[in-house]
């Protein structure tokens, strides 16, 4: 049996303030295989703290704990810094929700995405052009040599998430962990992201965890999911089974969605049962 | 008798010195009470006429009336009060070094309103968030709560309007729902009006009374939420937009 591209045991995550402790990620374990992994769960269940773990980008405050963490034969606990930015620059890469924090504001477009292959290739200006505007080309920008030359600010939100896909995918990434990366964008280019995503992914052969708070969107387009709450893994099951779910938890996720065919005067909130953060897990 | 909160009259915004035209002879009308929807794809013009009305961007043609009269170039401090914009995105518009509750005490000062850490505790919890809140910053915060925070803000200068743009669409299922009711409630009790962008159509069908369809900066027609359950429109672009839109799960 080949080794899993992940391996999550045990984590748990506490931040330490000076009034506080919160235990913010209990125990979630799990596997990852080549496979898109959706996590859902509600806002402050733990999605991106236990995906920033993996990366190893934690805020200063939290503490780490875990049996193992481990990224094919890597053990991520302890891995040195150094170790762990050459895993970031080329094997795992991060894609968050908002793009603008991550492109350079100051640099043109296309200049950024030809740096990013040059560091990771040995090829002349002229050739990283090239790869950059085809870059471009494969994320279905429209016309790409217009876009090569201009700044982050002056392209749309949907343009400015794909092109930080291209550029996070010039390594050829084994792991690509996306969080929220489409919930700023509306239906129509939120959809060409994700054709962008699953095409890359496919062609790449990478492993995908895609961090989202759309049930629709997870159903749809990832192959499992795992279901958090309250920083615990309530449920990990196939993502074409979502709408019949067992969990009290997830079916009150599902039945908090309105809905088209079912008009109601209010929406159904979650009564929060206390075993869900206590009890044996599904 | 009608009683007419809102009203554009052939609204036309341009930018760049007329090179693009955002919004083309839009008109609409929202009673009070009402709930209004606007959907249609990305960049076809929605956030540019909540901007318009908000008075955030008041160079345009045409006209917009608040209780029956034209809104001046220059707002007035009531206007603004009267007007709320609530912005999708819950990184952006929460200032990070300012603590929630200076962040809601602001526009309480802004307007004069007095009466401030009641109000601040009663919005919180209209928002469904502990008062040991007030106390948090920005990056303490999950991206729901800081959604939350945002609604606060708009909701302490207690405005008539609210110009929601994508207000839950940064919110997972559990607190849209818990937003949504919010909304729907306040909108009774205070007899609030929205004007109201999603993409989500289950959203849009479920919030708004009448829903604009636009394309290119033009409003195609306007329907129902029944005639948005059930598929009734007359132009074939609403049609595809719908299907387009549809949730995947329907177990
Ligand atoms: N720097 C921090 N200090 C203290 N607590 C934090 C910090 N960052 C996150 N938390 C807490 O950790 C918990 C998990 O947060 P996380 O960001 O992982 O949630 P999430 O599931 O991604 O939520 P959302 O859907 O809103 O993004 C939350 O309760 C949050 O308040
Ligand atoms: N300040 C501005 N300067 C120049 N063009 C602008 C400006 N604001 C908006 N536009 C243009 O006006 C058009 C409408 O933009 P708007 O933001 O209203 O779209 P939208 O319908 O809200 O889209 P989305 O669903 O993506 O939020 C777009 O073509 C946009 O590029
Ligand atoms: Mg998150
Ligand atoms: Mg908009």
């Amino acid at each position: 049996m080949t080794d899993p591209v992940l391996t999550v045991e045990n984590l748990n995550i506490h931040f330490h303030g000076s009034a506080r402790t919160t235990h913010a990620v209990r125990g979630v374990s799990f596997t990852l295989g080549h496979e898109k992994l959706g996590i859902v769960g509600e806002s402050g269940s733990g999605k991106s703290q236990t995906g920033r773990a993996i990366m190893r980008l934690s805020p200063p405050s939290a503490r780490i704990t875990a049996d193992a963490l481990r990224f094919g034969r890597t053990n991520l606990l302890a891995a040195s810094e150094k170790q762990m930015r050459a895993i970031r620059g080329s094997e795992i890469a991060m894609i968050l929700q908002d793009p603008k924090f991550s492109l350079n504001p100051l640099m043109t477009v296309g200049k950024q995405i030809a740096e990013a292959y040059r560091t990771h290739h040995r090829v002349s200006k002229a050739e990283a052009k090239e790869r950059a505007l085809a870059m471009l080309e494969s994320v279905h920008i429209r016309d790409p040599k217009r876009v090569y030359d201009i700044l982050p600010h002056e392209v749309s939100g949907g343009m400015g998430q794909r092109i930080m896909i291209a550029m996070m995918l010039i390594p050829e990434p084994k792991l690509i962990i996306a969080d929220e990366p489409t919930s700023a964008l509306d239906v129509t280019v939120r959809r060409q992201v994700l054709s962008v995503l699953d095409e890359l992914v496919d062609r790449t052969g990478a492993s995908l965890i895609f961090i989202s708070h759309d049930l629709n969107l997870v159903a749809d387009f990832c192959d499992r999911v795992l279901v958090m709450y309250a920083g615990r893994v309530m449920e990990d099951l196939p993502a074409r089974d979502l709408g019949r779910a067992n969990h009290p938890y997830t079916r009150a996720l599902l039945e908090s969605l309105p809905r088209l065919d079912q008009p109601r005067a209010e929406l159904p909130v979650i009564r929060r049962d206390d075993t869900w953060r206590t009890g044996a897990l599904a | 008798m009608r009683d007419t909160v809102l009203e554009a009259v052939d609204l036309t915004i341009s930018f760049n010195d007329g090179a693009v035209t955002a919004v083309k002879g839009a008109k609409f009308r929202i009673e009070r009470g009402e709930s209004y929807g606007l959907i249609g794809e990305s960049g076809c013009g929605k956030s540019t006429i909540l901007r318009a009305v908000a008075g955030l961007n008041t160079d345009y043609d045409g006209s917009i009336l608040f209780e029956g009269r034209e809104l001046p170039e220059r707002r007035r401090k009531e206007h603004f009060r009267a007007m709320q914009m609530v912005f999708q995105d819950p990184y952006g518009s929460l200032h990070p070094r300012k603590m929630v509750q200076a962040v809601l005490a602001e526009p309480v000062r802004l307007m004069g309103l007095g009466d401030e850490q009641r109000r601040i505790d009663e919005v919180l919890r209209n928002v469904g968030l502990g008062p040991e809140f007030r106390f948090r910053y920005p990056h303490e915060l999950s991206g729901g709560q800081r959604q939350r925070i945002a609604i606060a803000r708009a909701l302490i200068v207690e405005p008539k309007v609210l110009l929601l743009d994508e207000p839950t669409s940064a919110l997972d299922v559990s607190v849209q729902a818990e937003i949504l009711n919010l909304l729907t409630r306040l909108r009774r009790e205070l007899g609030l009006t929205y004007l109201m962008v999603s993409h989500d159509i289950a959203v849009i069908a479920h919030m708004c009374d009448r829903v604009a369809i636009m394309q290119h900066g033009r409003i195609l027609e306007e329907i129902t939420a029944p005639d948005v359950r059930a598929g009734r429109v007359a132009e074939d672009y609403t049609r595809e937009f719908l299907a387009a839109s549809a949730p995947a799960i329907t177990a």
